[in-house]
């Protein structure tokens, strides 16, 4: 296999701890990869400097970077970037990035990667109800998810080269839209805590908030229970047709586990289920089943958890 | 591509004729594609999914991607041509678009699979041929979960890209609000692009008798392009890993035994 290249994910302008893993998948894919760090301030690069596992780091510094643009970060990007197999995680904008990257330089791309074998990846096909394997030809670009690969050690020495770049903006910001609520996007969360249409009314969910304040959750909805309440946005649902997820923890509460509820968590490190319902499907997928109502596990896990956190 | 009542100008250049249309009103494509229903159970049979008896359906954010391009019609108007690549097994789900209210049909003709990269070399190539402006398309396709063919065609053509869009305004010029660190987006996105649309707020528009009746009637314009090679090859489908059973208890006391599982048994919290 050809040269690697890590795209790091970033967050306000620091390295997101998974770009370790990524770092680590690449490494599996072929050769230690070079390091990019989009950036607005090169400070940024430091954080990656003892890592082990890449061969180099280049902070890519620009303007273009304070705000996601597809286009403008695909060309800063691009500029920079050696030939070779590229790889960037799998949030939504990372995959956005990756296959208008893929676009810039007429590669393929395959996102979601959750194992690297030789130059065979594979990823989920049909909402995670099978795996597909497919082998590299030649350079591409590879999604890689996050909680899949042990992320390289501490104990290297990197040194940072700065390259400024610049890309074009296509669009531009008119408006930021703050979450009403300060609670994490599903999306975005390490543990998810979600209801479904067992939790009987809108208003139960606060007792799901109440546990995802305790112990720093993301609070999701099934579809069904998004369909049934107003007050549920479907920016909370987990599935098919809401958001993936894989958090390292997910908890279901009342929620039977339908094909297309499962299809958006079922990768998740650990499953808790509760439900009343001893034959729900969601049972066959958690790795603790609690077979309870909510309105008698809730308080309990609420107060355990409160209790292991002070 | 001529027709549909409006007004064209016939441009001659050095090396070509071409058409150039001389209102505002836009051209708008919506790619659209056919995939199992999301219900349906996926088999597996030797080395590879079995679709045979599985129903195949437009997949389901394509329908959001159809109904913006509809309200941009609407809005701005112009037409909108529904396209999708594949065999003629899939112009069923183009028929399904007329019904809904799309201008024109177009399915590609290509032959064999294809890797993103041929895939989208082709649309690229389609889009061009056929004049389109605006394109929008599902977040991503329910069996691949990819989403890559937005932005990748996006690049491909040059053009601006918007993703996972969940509210789009017609009014002077296009805005679209996206999911963004910490909140949504609301951005400026200007035109030639590609919009990859999510379910946000929208009620898909029910095809009614009318429509269904002059879908039954539409022709599918088919177009044939030639792909470039492909170098990502499938080598197996399969199901995937079983999880190990996991422990299971009786009654909401238990919730602070496996509170404590988490901590101690899988070093979470």
């Amino acid at each position: 296999m050809s040269e690697t290249i890590v795209i790091a994910e970033m967050n306000n302008n620091t390295i997101h701890p998974s770009t370790a893993e990524l770092v680590a998948a690449a490494g599996a894919l072929g050769s230690e990869p070079t390091l990019i760090v989009p950036c607005t301030d090169v400070a940024a690069a430091d954080a990656a400097s003892s890592w082990t596992g890449i061969s180099g780091i280049i902070a890519a510094k620009s303007n273009v970077f304070e705000n996601y643009d597809s286009a403008g970060w695909a060309s800063a990007l691009d500029a920079v970037m050696p030939q070779g197999t590229i790889v960037t995680g799998a949030s939504p904008q990372s995959k956005d990035l990756a296959a208008r990257i893929a676009g810039h330089r007429n590669l393929p791309v395959v996102q979601d990667v959750v194992k690297v074998e030789g130059n065979q990846v594979t990823s989920p096909a049909y909402s995670g109800k099978a795996m597909q394997t497919v082998s590299l030809g030649g350079a591409s670009v590879v999604s890689v998810r996050s909680n899949i690969f042990s992320p390289v050690q501490e104990g290297g020495q990197n040194s940072v080269s700065v390259i400024d770049t610049t890309g074009e903006l296509a669009t531009s910001v008119e408006e930021f839209m703050a979450r009403a609520s300060k609670r994490l996007d599903v999306s975005e969360a390490n543990i998810v805590i979600s209801g479904g249409r067992g939790m009987g009314a809108p208003e139960n969910f606060s007792h799901l908030e109440a546990v995802a304040d305790t112990i720093g959750a993301a609070v999701g909805a099934s579809r069904a229970a998004v369909d049934t309440w107003e007050a549920i946005p479907h920016s909370m649902q987990v599935g098919q047709t809401g958001k993936t997820v894989n958090p390292n923890l997910y908890i279901a509460v009342g929620i039977s586990g339908a094909i297309q509820h499962l299809a958006g968590m079922r990768s998740s490190r650990y499953i808790v289920a509760i439900n009343k319902d001893a034959d729900a499907p969601i049972f066959k997928h958690a790795d603790y089943g609690i077979v309870a109502t909510w309105e008698d596990a809730l308080p309990v896990l609420q107060s355990k958890l409160q209790s292991m956190m002070d | 591509m001529l027709g549909g009542g409006k007004v064209h100008e016939l441009v001659a250049s050095r090396s070509s004729i071409r058409i150039r249309r001389i209102d505002n009103m836009p051209n708008i494509f919506v790619l659209v594609k056919q995939v199992p229903d999301t219900n349906a159970k996926i088999s597996i049979s030797g080395d590879s999914v079995d679709l045979s008896t599985v129903k195949m359906v437009m997949s389901p954010y394509d329908e959001f991607a159809l109904e913006t391009a509809l309200l941009h019609r609407e809005a701005a108007g112009g037409e909108v041509t529904a396209l999708t690549v594949g065999g003629p097994g899939t112009e069923k789900i183009l028929k399904d678009a007329k019904a809904m209210g799309v201008d024109k049909i177009v399915r590609v003709e290509t032959s064999g699979e294809m890797d993103t990269n041929a895939l989208q070399t082709v649309l690229k190539q389609a889009l061009t041929n056929l004049g389109a402006e605006v394109v929008y398309c599902g977040k991503s396709a329910a069996d691949t979960g990819a989403g890559s063919t937005g932005p990748g065609v996006a690049a491909r053509l040059g053009w601006a890209s918007a993703s996972n869009v969940t509210s789009t305004n017609f009014e002077g010029g296009i805005s679209v609000t996206t999911p963004g660190n910490g909140g949504d987006v609301k951005i400026k996105v200007p035109l030639p692009a590609v919009i990859s649309c999510d379910k946000g707020n929208l009620k898909v528009r029910k095809a009614n008798i009318k429509g269904i009746m002059q879908a039954k009637k539409a022709t599918v314009d088919v177009h044939s392009i030639e792909a470039p090679p492909s170098t990502v090859i499938v080598v197996n489908q399969s199901l995937p890993p079983a999880k190990p059973a996991g422990k299971s208890y009786q009654g909401g006391d238990a919730a602070a035994e496996v509170a404590q599982l988490l901590r101690d048994e899988a070093n979470l919290l």
